[in-house]
């Protein structure tokens, strides 16, 4: 195959040869090659299929508004689908292929969609599944999601790998007075200006080379710009694109750090999602030309005219060798001299008549002709042509290749992040930005300059307008006026063809035609926002930078309207697509969220843990002994600690320090509760409430002097707990004098359970009489010293049910007071318990957790009314009463047994009447345990209208998500020592 | 991203605070009536422009600010605590 490679052309380092292998084959490239220049090197015109139509695709275009060109890189767990072969660099061993193809993008079986087109117009989808005739009877949603899968694979792009991302990817930030998005000639002209005014700038470019537009020109120096650029100071970001602006001047940046590189140092990140923020963004995104739809516009070797520009210059590529270029503006002129100089054959058809251009002359042009249809089905044939007055096909030329620039189109998508639409501009028929009160400006071609030097100027002023809305200077200064050709633009977006079932695509990536546009029309999709979604014109993965237009410019003439009144849709982040990699960064695994551990997380480990998470925090689950599975394990710590002593590590409950004369007052405020007379040295189960009467969190709080308290909250609600009380104390109650201080992390803390715990402790402290049944009586609290003078806080307080104590201690001591504890506890047949046992314990009990308070439940709910005060008011005092929470038959909390004791049953069983097995039934089970005390099942949850009501009937457990139903009935939520003997023992 | 200038801290991301609510809510006392109460949590006004709103500085110095957005733009005209106290030491070190 004869290479199209021009020995005097293009910026490649012809020193380096690279291979690279297309759908398996080998072929060579140079450094400085996009994967697209040498694929048209190489003379491979064939890159992809479409999504619907299977219809042969080639390369459109030679950046990011491509949408033919899409293939996958790499291979296994490097897979990267859908990658615009314009952008990717072209590196030593680069493997590419073909997608959307069965089985090459050369011969593809489902091409037969393109005969079957009238059934895969506009909205196909949505009628079949949605239920319109003849599909009635697949009516809805569910037939919808049962050929989804299949759909999506006849008609989706490439393929994800399914495996786990073996690349590495960075979050990073940076601040900067100035953000100069692309480095044009406007960009470039900005970013020098404001590092000479002593602005700290940073310039970012999406291209490997900064230039722009200047890299398609044969005497652009790149490396001169890049020097003088540096040499100023100026952070130059290259590979990198802008895909988002955000409030307050926040640019969200994508670096591509080692796409480009065949083997990367695996210590590198692949990409860098950057946030900046910035004082000042200045845009200079450049402006991207447009295709026309006309009669099979979509035939491998139909590109725009400024990317055959780009593939000569800077690749050396002559992208074809008889060429007619069909345009409606000056854009095209230069380059159709300079193809032609470079040896091809150039005829350009001008839409308009009257005009007068300058040229050598090596090249033919028709005025006033438009291309009609293409001939050719894998390549380009001949062209018929039209005269633009009277459409209809009057000549045909032969040719391989048509050129296309139907005008310009600003990239204003960065504006329309924040939501400024663009206006439209009837002289240049193009959209350009509006102004903005926030700090942006706008540069270059992307507000409407198509000269150089009206670019350069205009990025100048920009800067100007930068620093004086940054209040550095007062200056004047102004933008040149948009446009800038000889000739006006005469606007040209579809050349209607005359015979029925025509393919003029406006949308090259998803299909979508100038007939569907019609079809949208007519079935009443007129707004741009419901055309886009019943089209999908614009939602492929380049948002329609191609099409959009014409697309828009369809809509108002079936309208009878002008474009800006048909109006335009909203850009929205990002610019082009940003990997899910670069999203998560290092946040992946193990760092997915933070970890939280207790300070003697590595002691519970080297005890025998087993660890489980709850929130942020590990913490033990059980401790095996030997061969001992969950089950076996917590049964026998439960059981230990009814029968002795067990030992469980409870730091992760939230602590609070409360101080200040007014504490008291605080508490009996935010407590359902009394707290006004609660003594020093005492300690009291507590409940709060929200605002709206529904329990928030219980825990208790101790009184360790007249002004002073230590308040533990359950593990979940720590952190809600801590921001409430502060927002009452900053908020509503400031003239209340306490403050509030979280010491969670500063305490590790110890529940000490069982008919034994007093002997243990006894052992551990310096004085036995300390924790006597006389100086620590049940919710007593003593500050006293461990063995080896540890300063400790204890508090005989019961979780389980039995004699039991919560010991406090500095976390730097903890490891000292478990060696202590556990030392001591093994002399009495002890054990160390997890978070499994202490909730079979607590089941025992009646007690409730987060799994019971789960913010619907109220105080009465729960079993616990007569927490409620009736002497004082509290929060969510006066709702707690409200409305349906004093309906009579609310969910009141209860115990459970299976009526069969050898039975078990789950959390999450929903509770029906006998006959009644359905829908939300009468009740919910929220937890259950192995009772080693009662010697079979039990669970707590919740039935309407409580034990009063249910007591002796026999109700149903139904467990449909584990096709499970056993018999229940509801006991009283104490399912053990009712009556508390044990732990005031 | 929307910045919000902590008149302790500095200016910061949003996703160091946490959303609060209305800040010109008043709070009826405790023993108010179940009405009054309904209205001060239940009714809110939508407003499109700027209002007044309390935000917690909760990965930061762990203040509760009142902070006047737009609705529409997130244009932020200014940040105070919340306690007049606090309030009197930032203006007095103005
Ligand atoms: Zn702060």
């Amino acid at each position: 195959m004869k290479t199209r490679r021009l020995d005097n052309y293009g910026k490649i380092n012809r020193d380096k040869i690279l291979s690279f292998s297309w759908d398996k084959k080998n072929y060579k490239g140079f450094e400085g090659d996009t994967l697209a220049s040498a694929l048209l090197a190489n003379n491979i015109g064939i890159v992809g299929r479409s999504f619907k139509y299977h219809r042969p695709r080639g390369i459109f275009s030679s950046g990011v508004e491509e949408s033919g060109a899409l293939v996958t890189i790499g291979s296994k767990d490097r897979r990267d689908p859908n990658v615009r072969a314009t952008t990717q660099e072209l590196y030593n061993g680069l493997e590419a292929s073909g997608q959307n193809a069965f089985p090459n993008v050369n011969f593809d079986l489902a091409g037969i969609n393109n005969y079957l087109g009238r059934f895969f117009a506009a909205g196909f989808y949505y009628k079949t599944f949605m239920g319109i005739p003849p599909f009635e009877w697949g009516r809805g949603t569910a037939i919808w999601m049962f050929f989804e899968k299949f759909i999506r694979k006849a008609a989706g792009m490439g393929s994800a790998s399914g495996l786990p991302d073996p690349d590495s990817y960075e979050h990073a930030h940076d601040f900067c007075d100035l953000i100069v998005v692309g480095s044009g000639p406007s960009g470039v002209a900005a970013a020098i200006e404001a590092a000479e005014k002593k602005l700290d700038v940073i310039l970012v470019e999406q291209d490997s080379l900064v230039g722009g537009d200047q890299l398609a020109e044969n005497d652009f120096d790149n490396s001169q710009t890049k020097n003088q650029l540096e040499n100023l100071g100026i952070k130059i970001m290259t590979r990198t694109t802008a895909f988002g602006l955000y409030d307050n001047c926040v640019v969200g940046l994508l670096e591509r750090v080692t796409d480009h590189i065949s083997s990367p140092n695996l210590n590198i990140p692949r990409q860098r999602f950057w946030t900046i923020r910035a004082k000042h963004i200045i845009v200079g995104a450049g402006a991207i030309e447009r295709h026309i739809a006309f009669n099979n516009n979509d035939i491998p070797g139909v590109m725009t005219v400024n990317a055959s520009k780009h593939y000569l210059n800077r690749y050396g590529v002559l992208s074809g060798k008889r060429i007619v270029i069909a345009t409606n503006n000056d854009s095209v002129y230069e380059t159709a001299q300079q193809l032609s100089e470079a040896g091809a054959n150039v005829t350009v058809l001008d839409s308009r008549i009257n005009f007068e251009i300058k040229t050598n002359k090596s090249f033919e042009i028709r005025k006033g002709y438009v291309p009609y249809n293409i001939n050719g089905s894998k390549k380009i044939d001949s062209l018929d042509i039209s005269k633009s007055e009277n459409i209809n096909k009057s000549e045909t030329i032969n040719c391989d290749q048509v050129l296309l620039s139907g005008g310009w189109s600003p990239a204003v998508h960065l504006l329309s992040h924040r939501g400024i639409r663009p206006k439209w501009d009837y002289s240049n028929a193009c959209f350009l930005p509006s102004d903005t009160k926030e700090n942006i400006t706008l540069v270059g071609s992307a507000r409407g300059l198509w000269n150089k030097n009206d670019c350069i100027a205009s990025g100048i002023a920009g800067t100007t307008d930068a620093l004086n809305r940054l209040g550095i200077s007062k200056t004047n200064y102004f933008f040149p006026k948009p446009g800038g050709w000889k000739n006006p633009i005469q606007p040209l977006y579809e050349v209607k063809y005359k015979k029925s079932r025509s393919k003029s695509f406006v949308d090259y990536q998803h299909d979508v035609t100038t007939d569907d546009v019609r079809l949208a029309h007519r079935e009443g999709f007129i707004s741009v926002e419901h055309l886009k979604r019943y089209t999908t014109l614009g939602m492929a993965n380049d948002q329609g930078k191609m099409g959009n237009i014409i697309g828009l410019s369809l809509m108002a003439e079936l309208l009878n309207k002008e474009i800006p009144e048909v109006g335009t849709t909203v850009f929205r982040p990002p610019y082009t697509p940003v990997s899910i990699g670069a999203l998560s960064g290092r946040n992946v695994g193990k760092h997915f969220r933070p970890l939280r551990v207790t300070p003697m997380h590595q002691w519970n480990i080297d005890h025998g843990a087993k660890m489980i998470e709850v929130g942020l925090y590990q913490r033990p689950w059980y401790y095996p002994k030997e061969n001992e599975t969950l089950n076996d394990s917590y049964i026998r710590e439960a059981s230990t600690v009814r029968k002795t002593v067990g030992i469980c590590d409870v730091t992760s409950l939230g602590k609070i320090a409360i101080q200040g004369p007014d504490s008291t007052e605080f508490l009996n405020r935010i407590y359902s509760n009394g707290f006004s007379k609660l003594q020093v040295g005492k300690a009291r189960y507590g409940i709060m409430l929200r605002d709206d009467g529904i329990v928030m969190d219980d825990g208790t709080s101790w009184r360790l002097a007249e002004n002073e308290y230590f308040m533990t909250t359950s593990t979940s609600e720590a952190a809600k707990v801590m921001s409430w009380l502060e927002e009452l104390l900053q908020t509503r109650w400031t003239d209340l004098n306490v403050n509030v201080t979280s010491v969670s992390e500063q305490w590790a803390g110890v529940s000490v359970a069982g008919p034994k715990s007093r002997e243990v402790l006894n052992n551990c402290v310096d004085d036995s009489l300390d924790v006597s049944n006389n100086n620590l009586p049940f919710m007593g609290v003593t500050s006293t010293f461990l063995k080896g003078n540890i300063p400790c806080r204890i508090a005989r307080i019961s979780f389980s049910g039995e004699l039991a104590f919560e010991v406090y201690v500095k976390s730097d001591f903890a490891n000292t007071m478990m060696d202590l504890l556990w030392e001591n506890a093994k002399k009495y047949d002890g054990c160390l318990y997890g978070l499994e046992a202490l909730g079979t314990l607590r089941v025992e009990k009646g007690h409730v957790t987060a799994a019971e308070l789960d913010g619907r439940v109220t105080i009465d709910d729960a079993g616990l009314s007569k927490m409620a005060s009736t002497k004082k008011s509290y929060i969510g005092s006066a709702m707690r009463k409200r409305g349906v929470l004093k309906n009579n038959d609310r969910e009141i909390l209860v115990g459970f047994f299976p009526t069969n004791l050898k039975e078990t049953f789950n959390a999450g069983t929903i509770v029906c009447e006998k006959n009644n097995i359905k829908g939300q039934g009468i009740g919910r089970i929220t937890s259950v345990t192995y009772s080693p005390e009662l010697g079979h099942w039990i669970g707590l949850g919740f039935v309407k209208g409580g034990l009063d009501k249910w007591k002796d009937t026999n109700l149903v457990g139904a467990d449909p998500v584990r096709n499970k139903q056993m018999n229940l009935k509801v006991v009283s939520p104490h399912m053990i020592d009712p009556k508390g003997e044990r732990m005031y023992a | 991203m929307i910045r919000i200038n902590c008149p302790y801290c500095g200016e910061r991301d949003h996703s160091e605070f946490s959303y609060g609510g209305d800040a010109t809510i008043n709070y009826p006392s405790l023993d108010a009536s179940e009405k009054e109460w309904t209205e001060a949590i239940f009714f809110r006004k939508n407003i499109k422009g700027f209002q007044f709103e309390t935000w917690h500085h909760s990965n930061g110095c762990r203040m509760w600010l009142v902070v006047e957005r737009s609705t529409v733009t997130h244009e932020i005209k200014s940040v105070k605590p919340c306690h007049p106290n606090l309030q009197k030491v930032v203006e007095n070190n103005k």
